[in-house]
């Protein structure tokens, strides 16, 4: 099976160098575009690809890159963002790339701003990824000194500043016109659009913000072409994923599959099934903001369109399992303590509502629910739909919210009718007798 | 007041940038580094380097989790208290360290050795639960290991 993402990466040892990178194949990618490609066909070769983004959305790639004006008129400076906030809770994937192989992001990136005529790029890293931080530095650095950074790259006069930002800790600057607000030294919150960041992004100017699980496609696309990519996958999108899971499973982790593999024979093969004395009853398949997803889904294809048809979304594709001895309560009530703390406070729904959510789960975990407060909490994920906030943390976090009142609604009732939590003498969120 | 070093750290970050606001979460993140939180004085300081108004900075400082604009303890112990942690048993993990140390989340000890606080999930989700110390980070955390990762930070 090929693994183009995760082919360097070696578990517990140090990542390849620029030596070792390019000795692997590394950089002849970068050359070949820079040297013999137009910008426009490799935008070409990405947009025939179908590569989506993998950071959540989904949105293709190519033609993100195809809003970005070009030619000797367009607005200047431009810029590729390579956001590597990864902060949707139960998501461990661009952490794995950019310790295990910096050189492949970097690549992916310099490719990605020839595409689009960038001048400037950064890496937008969370606060507590130091261990990439250190590695990404140090990587730069050297591909600063063998020319694939600064002036005239490989002799093609193309020039492109690579610089690692670090973040300082909050889940909106991983969305996509917070990230550029905190960028700029402002607070994470989110900008309306139009215009869109291609447009008008960073500092007013055309941006491109790509996933790092994304960008790290881009070298092996152009290496290897569209029709390779989709060869790679299972299902219409091409390519491959890099899947997780995490939760009672005996083997949490994450592997690189392709495309459109099912949620089956990631957990039951990859993850090995259920830790013993654990069964499943629920999978949110692509991070905190996705549905809940039940048994009878497991042998739908963790890609784009199946988790779409099957009530969810593929997000990041890693997976978190929720087994028998763990509440469901419990599960949705830190989920929506997350997503109320993270809301930057900007729009009014999110602000005041995802604070209530929280509240009224709080309320049914202790068992002092009443009777109503179902109604109340299902209200609220109608009214923080998409299209009623500014941006999508608010719909996203009632994701999981009105999947639990639909596939585990008799445990929610059991809180109220019961006045307590049910599993509180089993186990609940870990705690053992 | 600043100091030169400081100073230095701060406009070693202008040249990243194409203006001086942007810089301005990196320049908290300097001053944290040295004296440990960002006080009133120490973020008017800066706002003035920087030609932002002390308002304008303290709204950006006040929006980010890891800029402390009050006393924190030596080492700042950072518990994920997101849903794979929560799952894999991070409430038994919090009991203890608060039964070990005496503090719940926003505290420290009163020999100001810890502060104690959660922090969204830290993105190593296949070995929850997991907590950071500083810049430290530790996954697969149980109760018995805890009393070794605390003697580290004296």
């Amino acid at each position: 099976m090929e693994r183009p993402l995760t082919g360097n990466i070696k578990p517990g040892e140090a990542p390849l160098d620029l030596r070792g990178y390019r000795q692997a194949g590394g950089y002849e990618a970068a050359a070949r575009a820079l040297r013999t490609m137009t910008p426009q066909e490799v935008q070409a070769a990405v947009k025939d690809s179908g590569l989506r983004g993998r950071g959540g959305a989904g949105f293709p790639t190519g033609q993100k890159w195809s809003f970005v004006p070009m030619g000797p008129d367009a607005p200047r400076p431009k810029y590729l963002i390579a956001n590597a906030d990864e902060m949707e809770p139960g998501t461990f994937k661009d952490r794995l790339l950019m310790e295990g192989d910096p050189h492949q992001l970097i690549e992916g990136m310099l490719i990605a701003a020839y595409a689009t005529q960038a001048d400037a790029a950064y890496i937008f890293l969370r606060w507590a990824y130091k261990l990439a931080a250190e590695r990404l530095s140090k990587a730069i650095a050297e591909a600063y000194d063998a020319g694939y950074l600064g002036h005239d790259i490989l002799g093609t006069g193309y020039r492109l500043d690579l610089y690692l930002h670090t973040s300082s800790g909050r889940y909106m600057c991983g969305e996509e016109t917070g990230l550029l607000n905190s960028l700029e030294g402002k607070r994470a919150t989110p900008r309306s659009k139009p215009p869109f960041p291609q447009v008008s992004g960073a500092w007013g100017r055309p941006t491109v913000v790509n996933n790092v699980e994304t960008l790290c496609n881009v070298p092996h696309i152009v290496a290897n072409g569209a029709g390779w990519f989709k060869g790679l996958s299972k299902s219409d999108d091409g390519g491959t994923k890099i899947y997780g899971v995490s939760g009672h499973v005996k083997l949490p982790g994450a592997w690189e599959l392709p495309m459109g593999t099912t949620i089956r024979e990631i957990l039951e093969e990859r993850a090995g099934g259920m830790a013993p004395g654990y069964a499943l009853r629920g999978i949110i398949p692509g991070g905190a903001s996705t549905d809940f997803l039940v048994e009878k889904h497991l042998d739908v294809k963790m890609d784009f369109a199946s988790v779409q048809a099957a009530g969810s979304r593929l997000g990041t594709g890693t997976m978190i399992i929720l087994d028998d001895r763990t509440c469901p309560v419990g599960m949705v009530a830190n989920l929506e303590r997350f997503f109320a703390r993270e809301s930057c406070g900007w729009c009014t729904p999110c602000r005041e509502g995802l604070p209530w959510a929280a509240k009224l789960l709080a309320a049914l975990e202790r068992g002092e629910g009443r009777p109503g407060d179902l109604d109340r909490l299902e209200e609220l994920c109608r009214g923080l739909a998409p299209g009623h906030t500014y941006c999508a943390l608010a719909p996203g976090a009632v994701e999981p919210l009105q999947s639990a009142l639909k596939y585990f609604r008799e445990d929610f009732e059991r809180h109220i009718s019961e006045k307590h939590c049910p599993w509180e003498a089993v186990s609940r969120g870990g705690i053992r007798n | 007041m600043l100091t030169d070093e400081e100073k230095q750290e701060i406009q070693a970050e202008f040249a990243h940038y194409p203006t001086r606001r942007a810089a301005c979460i990196e320049a908290l993140k300097v001053v944290q580094a040295h004296r440990g939180w960002v006080s009133d004085e120490n973020l008017a300081d800066v706002a003035a380097y920087l030609g932002m108004t002390p308002a304008e900075l303290d709204s950006v400082a006040s929006f980010y989790n890891l800029i402390f604009r009050r006393h924190v303890g030596k080492h700042v112990i950072l518990m994920c208290d997101s849903i794979s942690c929560w799952v894999m048993g991070y409430e038994r993990i919090r009991q203890e360290l608060a039964d070990r140390l005496g503090i719940g989340f926003g505290e420290t000890t009163p020999d100001d050795r810890f502060t104690l606080l959660p922090i969204a999930c830290l993105g190593t989700c296949d070995h929850a639960p997991a907590l950071m110390v500083g810049n430290d980070l530790y996954q697969d955390v149980q109760a018995s290991g805890l009393d070794d990762i605390l003697a580290r930070y004296p």
